[in-house]
């Protein structure tokens, strides 16, 4: 009897199965050579977690604010250039360059170049904020162009017959957009939104580029600096966790709130 | 279609956007329309009366669609002109959302707001555009809902409706902006054959009350019975109109002829 033989659905199993025992080997080969004292000792270390707090809160705040600050912003900079790359003329070629230009060059160069080039051409210019100030208004301007693209992308999914559907009971352009068109969008754009979010919650991390004050860091400053200091790796993996703590409630809530409105709609 | 609320669609409007007394409601002089290559529209001339109810007919692709579209300019015509109640409504000058307030249109996909109620649906213009209280929107939103026999369905959202249901609201939500005239594109075709009847009832009684009405339809029936004219369109051409019984039953063009013997 060869392998062709056996009926495909026995075959498949036998795959199943067997991928299983070699994941399984694997892990024990592993459990077997590691040295768990070190990897203990580096990455798990109770007395390195503890020094950590409080300062980890104040870092895992830091972090939301910036985030919840670039997206709100970046938000609303998207809206106005969603609509206005739809449009004609030169505005629109401004909205189309912005956009261009943002998510074209790497968002790491956009927050040194706000962060500290600018800060440092024009000592005279200071953000609110300070160092990470500017950082932040790199981020915001990224996340405006990502985003700008996703509303315009929603925007586009509501059918052209609800725009004339309103425009025949006498609403102008501008009223149709805000009242018909804009909620179905939002709607449509929950899911690639709550995406950004994630990411740009992430991207904080690039920020980490600039130096910052004892009490402006954001997590990945603060995991590095506590690395560099108890010559431990323990910082990184509680931070990780952190992260982990403030995304994955965030997706799920999201989740929740869609199939919500699906009822409802 | 009288009574106090009647008077605020003049309210706050210029005197050039006031309807000219005895003008007829619609008139189509010359329009063409060309979507790039494609020539849609060639040279219709139309004139409807007060109370009319016009029904176009034709074969699909001969313009029925983009004529209807044209009268309120969702559509903006290549030449020709078009004045509504006697106004140039092209004129740059002229308050152009206010005026279509004045005239209703119906879709063949309803094209009701989803993520508003039925009652919504149908008060949100008339504050938005007409500037009525939320109080006095409701009062005539509720009227007219009722008019169309769906006032237990006031708080429901449009996906909760069947088809028949939904465009009896966009009818009513249309009849809140008090128009003086209607246009309907084909408003029975998205429907299952068991909700067109209710449908076209609501439309028959507008137009025994007195409506203008502009169809696009494939009802022959309802043609026959309520309408006062039919046009036959072809190759964007009105190619013969007269009333029912002598369009439908005894068609002159062999155009019309041949469609006919297709359709009925
Ligand atoms: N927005 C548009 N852009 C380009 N071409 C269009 C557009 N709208 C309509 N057309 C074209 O114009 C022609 C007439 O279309 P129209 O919708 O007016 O026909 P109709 O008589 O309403 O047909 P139907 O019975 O199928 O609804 C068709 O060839 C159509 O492809
Ligand atoms: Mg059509």
């Amino acid at each position: 009897m060869t392998l062709s033989d056996i009926r495909p659905t026995t075959r498949r199993r036998i795959g199943r199965i067997s991928s299983y025992v070699i994941f399984l080997a694997i892990v024990v080969v592993a459990c077997l050579f590691a040295d768990w004292s070190v990897i203990k000792q580096n990455f798990f270390n109770a007395k390195v977690a503890g020094d950590l707090w409080p300062g980890i809160v104040r870092a895992a705040v830091n972090t939301i604010v910036y985030t919840v600050i670039a997206f709100v912003v970046g938000l609303a900079m998207a809206i106005v250039l969603a609509l206005l790359k739809m449009g004609h003329g030169p505005f629109k070629w401004f909205a189309v360059a912005w956009i261009e230009l943002f998510r074209g060059v790497p968002a790491l160069l956009t927050i040194f170049f706000f962060g500290l080039a600018l800060p440092m051409a024009f000592p005279g210019l200071r953000f609110p904020g300070g160092l990470t100030g500017g950082g932040i208004v790199g981020l915001m301007l990224v996340t405006s162009a990502y985003t700008a693209e996703i509303i315009r992308a929603g925007i586009e999914a509501v059918p052209k017959g609800q725009r004339e559907a309103a425009r025949s009971l006498g609403m102008s352009h501008l009223r149709t957009t805000v009242t018909v068109i804009l909620p179905q969008a939002i709607r449509i754009v929950i899911p690639p939104l709550t995406n950004e979010v994630v990411m740009l919650l992430k991207d904080t991390s690039l920020l980490s580029v600039i130096g910052a004050t004892l009490t402006s860091k954001e997590l990945t400053t603060f995991a590095t600096d506590n690395l560099a200091i108890h010559a431990n790796s323990t910082p990184l993996m509680v931070s990780a966790v952190v992260y982990l703590i403030i995304s994955v409630p965030l997706t799920y809530v999201v989740g929740r709130l869609e199939k919500k409105m699906a009822v409802k709609k | 279609m009288t009574g106090p609320e009647a008077i605020d669609r003049y309210k706050d409007l210029h005197p050039r956007d006031l309807p000219i007394p005895g003008a007829p409601p619609i008139e189509l002089i010359g329009l063409e329309k060309f979507f790039g290559d494609n020539h849609v529209l060639r040279g219709i001339d139309l004139t409807i009366s007060k109370g009319e109810v016009v029904c176009v007919i034709g074969p699909s692709g001969s313009g029925k669609s983009t004529l209807l579209r044209s009268v309120n300019l969702l559509e903006w015509p290549t030449a020709g002109r078009v004045l509504i109640e006697g106004i140039d409504i092209q004129n740059p000058d002229v308050n152009l959302d206010r005026i279509r307030t004045r005239i209703g249109m119906v879709f063949q996909t309803f094209n009701l707001f989803p993520h508003m109620t039925v009652l919504r649906n149908v008060t949100v213009a008339q504050e938005k555009v007409l500037g009525r209280s939320a109080d006095q929107a409701r009062q005539i939103a509720l009227a007219m809902i009722d008019r169309v026999g769906l006032s237990d369905k006031v708080d429901a959202h449009p996906s909760q409706l069947s088809g028949g249901q939904q465009q009896r609201v966009a009818i009513a939500r249309s009849l809140s902006m008090n128009p003086d005239m209607m246009l309907f594109d084909e408003p029975t075709s998205a429907l299952d054959p068991e909700l067109v009847g209710e449908v076209l009832a609501v439309m028959r009684d507008l137009a025994a009350e007195g409506m203008t009405m502009m169809v696009v339809t494939h009802e022959m029936g309802f043609a026959r019975e309520v309408g006062s004219r039919v046009i036959f369109m072809d190759e964007g051409q009105i190619i013969e109109q007269g009333v029912p019984e002598q369009v439908i039953n005894h068609p002159r063009q062999p155009r019309t002829q041949a469609f006919l013997s297709k359709v009925l």
